[in-house]
């Protein structure tokens, strides 16, 4: 059973072990600088579908299958899944994945999502509660443009501080035990809601940075470790103006991570030639650089001990319009690569 | 918040300081390039009909009807957002931006079907613009017909 170190960092007894993982994305992400590591990538952002959401249904059900098949896995395999996304009622996770016969609890952590359902995964696995299980999690650019924003179509213009929602999925399944050499869950910290006080919706990074900064500096403080004790640090989509701000807060408390730090909104898209602004988004940008960048580079033993901070803007369109704030969440996973037994 | 945590007004001239503003050097000539083209064509057509021997009223209805039809053409091509892009407002404030405005929602929401979609979202960003305009006619001509009485 996990234990608890201060207030919400949980260290795992039995570490989970990643057994496979997947990652799905739309046409934008094939131009980008991850596309050849992409299981699945689809020209047709509508996947074949003939509406948006039944897309990200789909990509998301692609996903799961994909790491399920990657894994050698089958339906009954999996004890749980823990599932969200953007989407109200989380369309994506609850309609995409109906069809596996698998018990569900989903989960909303905007774009920390990924993180999110991995904490939860992981515990339960560390627990016994579950001998296998999933996370998973999508996001789509006009699925969500449609609920957060404006029609496709409509000539708007977006300011340079603002974020572009990735179109992609990444599914990763946790288990008791798995083959050397092999990437383990060993910490997990839960995030507080952290509220800054923005109100510009198009400025998410600026109202998730406080949030990735919180979970940073008490996971640090509570496992007694530095950013030095990890090879890479990566926070979920904070961009090019919420990683500014994460850099100035930390300097706060003299830490600094700047030169291990990578943003997934950073990395998944390239920002100049792809027009992205201020960098992707979306609870799929930080689950597919997971699983197309962070996994294999630590299989390939190119990072030993890696946290995923993956950030979310819990906005509400109905609040802002009301004139309140956007509060933001970061949750946290540290990730442990473990070449043979004792490692 | 935390102990080391910026006060609100501190963040918020953080988030100032760390946020780029649009490069206006740019978009401005570039929203009067485009916005002025728009006008020019107008103006263009409106000559070309009165050519064509409209009277001078008709002519100049037939413009906006024409600038609405090409708008909401190039929306529906998938064009029209594109040419927003660069041109800013220069696209948003003449009649092209307002067709826009109305034919997006048109084409997204069709997917919830023709009364639920389309029917009902149709005027989501035009909407008010209809409504309070309509309410700025009132207002003028009651003070018109207070003048004229």
């Amino acid at each position: 059973m996990a234990k608890l170190c201060g207030r919400s960092t949980y260290r795992m007894e039995r570490p989970p072990v990643v057994l496979s993982f997947a990652a799905v994305g739309g046409s934008k992400e094939s131009q980008g600088p991850l596309a050849d590591r992409f299981d699945y990538l689809s020209q047709d952002d509508l996947f074949g579908a003939d509406s948006w959401e039944k897309a990200e249904t789909k990509m998301q059900r692609l996903a799961l299958k994909t790491a399920m098949n990657k894994g050698g896995l089958k339906k009954g395999d999996l004890n749980v899944l823990f599932a969200g996304d953007l989407l109200n009622q989380c369309t994506g996770s609850s309609y995409g994945l109906r069809e596996f016969m698998i018990p569900f609890l989903g989960v909303y952590g905007a774009c920390s999502t990924m993180s999110e359902s991995l904490l939860m995964a992981s515990v339960f696995v560390d627990s016994g509660l579950a001998k296998r299980a999933g996370a998973i999690t999508s996001s789509h650019f006009c699925s969500a443009e449609r609920q957060y924003r404006f029609p496709l179509e409509y000539g708007s213009v977006r300011p340079p501080t603002a974020q572009w929602t990735a179109t992609a999925s990444g599914a990763v399944i946790l288990g008791e035990t798995g083959p050397f050499p092999r990437v383990e869950v060993r910490h997990v910290c839960a995030g507080v809601i952290e509220d800054p006080g923005i109100t510009d919706a198009n400025n998410m990074g600026a109202a998730m940075a406080p949030a990735a900064a919180c979970v940073l500096k008490r996971y640090f403080q509570e496992s007694a470790t530095a950013p030095s004790d990890y090879d890479h640090i990566f926070t979920g989509d904070l961009g090019e103006v919420g990683s500014k701000l994460l850099y100035e807060l930390l300097q706060r408390d003299h830490i600094d991570i700047s030169d291990r730090h990578q943003d997934c909104g950073l990395i998944l898209f390239d920002q100049q030639r792809q027009d992205v602004h201020a960098g992707g988004s979306g609870c799929g940008c930080s689950a597919s650089v997971l699983c197309c960048h962070i996994l294999p580079e630590m299989l390939a033993g190119r990072y030993k001990d890696v946290i995923l901070a993956a950030t979310g803007a819990l906005l509400s369109p109905t609040m802002v319009q009301q004139g309140d704030t956007i509060p933001g969440i970061s949750h946290l996973v540290h990730l442990h690569f473990a070449e043979k037994e004792g490692d | 918040m935390e102990k080391h945590m910026p006060k609100p007004d501190e963040y918020q001239r953080m988030v100032k300081e760390a946020s780029r503003g649009s490069k206006s050097y740019k978009t401005v000539p570039l929203a009067f390039l485009v916005g002025g083209a728009i006008c020019a064509a107008g103006e263009g057509l409106r000559k070309l009909y009165l050519m064509a021997g409209l009277s001078p009223d008709w002519a100049t209805a037939m413009v906006s009807v024409s600038l609405i039809a090409a708008s909401a053409l190039l929306t529906g091509l998938g064009v029209y957002d594109n040419i927003a892009k660069v041109g800013g407002a220069g696209t948003l404030v003449p009649i092209t931006g307002f067709a826009n405005a109305v034919v997006s929602p048109a084409l997204e929401f069709r997917s919830e079907g023709m009364i639920l979609g389309t029917g009902s979202k149709l005027f989501v960003i035009a909407g008010p613009v209809i409504a309070y305009g309509l309410a700025a006619s009132w207002v003028y001509g009651f003070i018109f017909w207070l003048i004229n009485r």
